[in-house]
């Protein structure tokens, strides 16, 4: 079993007027298996989470501490997170000039695993992985990322975590900008890689239609840059049916 | 306005502030290098739209570009000429002012045994078949070069392979004339491999017969000394194929020029180009294509990398279509990828129509930079920083490295940019 643990964590970024904090203090313990919704306001810090355990060098830990089974994530840099395990599907996926998906997944992979995965069942995997998905073969010629539909970019983000197959993903708003069926391809991508693979999942939505495919453990309420209120999945319920208004007037 | 410049400040771009996402369009201002209060933008250009010639004046027209085998013809340059503007003239080791006799560089011709190459007279009718100086260096190359070295491919061969090996001995500014023949329905590959150290002044002329079918790379591996502006000239006859690649990776200042120009019907011009640039080096493509005959095809890229502080990369395209050439086909397109801060890179595509019958023309700039989200986004993919550069990068070049066609010369290019990547200080 592993954990990845997240313990009164502050960040903060560094703005024109100066150095701004957004997370305060944050804690957080996902184990294998289980699946965390975090759900807040725009603005909350959901993203700066996302990417601040991705290790964006954007974001600064001024205090707290990130650990996977005890390692101390904060003192990777970007590609030891990914290989130790990490996985970020982004809310906005960048276009990369120059590279083809093809030969990005299979750098990737071969990074993550140490080795080069063999040549015959690797291209057959891929191939499935995107069938799956429904992605069109034709992408793997493309440049990453490039001219791709905002729902595609989310789909393809998934066929790098089925691929990867990392312990734990952080899944930002997977769901946004997604079709009717896509959610449910893309849902269905997330619960095969948490069956195959025993993964952790941490789900940012904005929205609980993602949450009737993949069954959350643990809801978690985001406001303004701490967990609010955090329990099962009926607490997203909740939240849909009357907002975060209780929790902003709270603030006020 | 199809002109950019991309210019990439020094200071270490912010993360996360603004930057170019990807490959996008763009349109910017240009600052010519060389500043000019009245020069206006290419009037070329700025007719490329209007398809019918509109009022340019004549000679913002390439068609209307001053030739002649005369330097004395050209005014001195100042810079602020059209096809100057971006050139340090400073850095040009005196090529348009200079008597330009110092040794040329050596020529060394190895591969197919039916090529051959001999040495001409300077006033040997052969030379200027497929030539006429059109700038004040190639017209200075023009007077100071001392004969000429025709390489002949015969007619009827078959998958011929020469490489020229030219090597620079010596920083004295020289100037060479070297003239290639493709005779009627040949098939051959040549290249053109300059290395060493040389401040030159050179003139190429490639005259492609009826039927042939003629590729020529032209690699600019200088040491980074080297001086060299190049005049590439073909004349491109019936049914015959002119593909044309230019790498350039070393030399302080390199100005390549080639043009070519349809002489007879269902004619085919490829010309491809890949240059690296590292700090401090100024890498400049001034190309034309010159559709004067009908139902003929041409297709243009270059590609571009850019690194370092002070690299500097200037391309030129310019594409005309006259009254005559009803049917072309044509397309070109510039696209440089800027790997650090400190550089800059100009484009310029202009495209001149002066007849609504063509199958099609179009034109494309782009200049792209990658980024620390680029970079971000595949290290989260477990790439380390190194790999992901290159991947990018090798990525880029590969589409013009694969038009070479041949192995061993595109082993050597993958490994020279990977020494390029090597080399990169961030
Ligand atoms: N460069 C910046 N300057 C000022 N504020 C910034 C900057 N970058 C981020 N922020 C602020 O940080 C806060 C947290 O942003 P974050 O992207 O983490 O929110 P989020 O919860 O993911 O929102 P959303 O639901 O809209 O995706 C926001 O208020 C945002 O405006
Ligand atoms: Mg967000």
């Amino acid at each position: 079993m592993s954990t990845l643990e997240i313990k009164d964590l502050h960040v903060s970024i560094d703005t024109e007027q100066g150095e701004k904090e957004i997370l305060k203090g944050v804690s957080l313990v996902i184990n294998t298996n289980e699946t965390h919704a975090i759900m807040g306001p725009n603005g909350s810090g959901k993203s700066t989470l996302a990417s601040t355990i991705a290790g964006h060098p954007r974001y600064k830990v001024t205090s707290g501490s990130i650990t996977l089974d005890g390692a101390d994530v904060l003192e990777m840099s970007v590609d030891e997170r990914a290989k130790a395990g990490l996985f970020l599907a982004m809310q906005y996926p960048v276009e990369v000039p120059g590279v083809t998906m093809t030969n990005f997944l299979r750098t990737a992979k071969t990074a993550i695993d140490g080795e080069a995965p063999k040549l015959r069942t690797w291209t057959k995997d891929v191939k499935e992985a995107m069938a799956k998905l429904k992605i069109d073969a034709d992408f793997a010629g493309r440049n990453v990322n490039e001219g791709f539909s905002g729902g595609e970019k989310k789909r393809v983000e998934i066929l790098q975590m089925e691929l990867f197959k990392p312990k734990f993903s952080i899944l930002d708003e997977t769901d946004s900008g997604l079709d009717v069926d896509a959610l449910k391809t893309v849902s269905e991508g997330v619960n095969r890689a948490q069956e195959e693979n025993q993964m952790g999942t941490l789900l940012i939505t904005h929205y609980t239609r993602i949450l009737r495919y993949i069954k959350p453990d643990f809801v978690h309420v985001f406001v303004d840059g701490r967990i609010a209120e955090q329990g099962g999945a009926e607490l997203a319920d909740r939240l849909e049916e009357e907002g975060y208004d209780r929790f902003l007037n709270v603030q006020a | 306005m199809s002109e950019t410049t991309t210019q990439i400040p020094e200071e270490k771009a912010r993360i996360g502030a603004p930057s170019i996402p990807g490959f996008t369009e763009e349109g910017e201002n240009l600052s010519p290098l060389n500043d000019s209060a009245s020069s206006p933008l290419a009037g070329a250009s700025s007719k490329s739209h209007s398809h019918g010639g509109g009022e340019g004046v004549a000679d913002s027209s390439r068609a209307g570009r001053l030739t002649s085998y005369n330097v004395e013809d050209f005014p001195k340059l100042t810079g602020r000429e059209e096809d100057w503007r971006f050139t340090p003239l400073k850095r040009i080791g005196s090529l348009h002012t200079a008597e330009l006799t110092g040794k040329a560089p050596k020529v060394e011709l190895t591969g197919s045994e039916n090529v051959t190459l001999r040495t001409v007279a300077a006033d040997d009718a052969i030379r200027g078949n497929a030539f006429t100086p059109d700038d004040r260096v190639s017209a200075n190359g023009w007077k100071y070069a001392d004969g000429a070295q025709v390489l002949t491919i015969p007619a009827n061969a078959e998958n011929t392979k020469s490489v020229l090996r030219i090597t620079g001995e010596s920083l004295e500014p020289a100037a060479q004339h070297l003239v290639i023949v493709a005779e009627e329905n040949s098939e051959a590959m040549v290249v053109i491999d300059h290395v060493g150290s040389a401040v030159l002044a050179q003139n190429i002329e490639f005259d492609v017969r009826q039927g042939a079918r003629l590729r020529v790379v032209s690699l600019q591996a200088w040491e980074s000394d080297a001086i060299h502006a190049s005049s590439q000239q073909a004349v491109v006859a019936k049914d015959a194929t002119f593909k044309h690649i230019v790498v350039t990776f070393g030399g302080d200042l390199v100005r390549v020029n080639p043009s070519a120009r349809f002489a007879g019907e269902h004619a085919e011009i490829e010309l491809y180009g890949l240059y690296f640039a590292d700090a401090g080096q100024h890498l400049e493509h001034r190309l034309f294509v010159d559709h004067a005959v009908p139902n003929c095809k041409s297709n243009v890229l270059y590609k571009g990398a850019l690194q370092g502080k002070g690299a500097h990369t200037v391309w030129v395209g310019d594409v005309l279509i006259q009254k005559a050439a009803v049917g072309t086909d044509s397309y070109e397109a510039n696209r440089n990828l800027v790997l650090t801060d400190g550089t800059r890179a100009d484009s310029v595509p202009n495209l001149e129509i002066e007849t609504g019958l063509i199958d099609g023309a179009g034109h494309a700039s782009t200049t792209g930079r990658f980024d620390d989200e680029h970079l971000f986004y595949l290290m989260a993919r477990g790439i380390d920083e190194k790999t992901a550069r290159r991947l990018v990068v090798r990525g880029f070049l590969n589409e013009i490295v694969q038009q070479i066609g041949d192995e061993q010369l595109e082993e050597r290019l993958t490994e020279t940019i990977e020494e390029e990547l090597a080399a990169t200080h961030l």
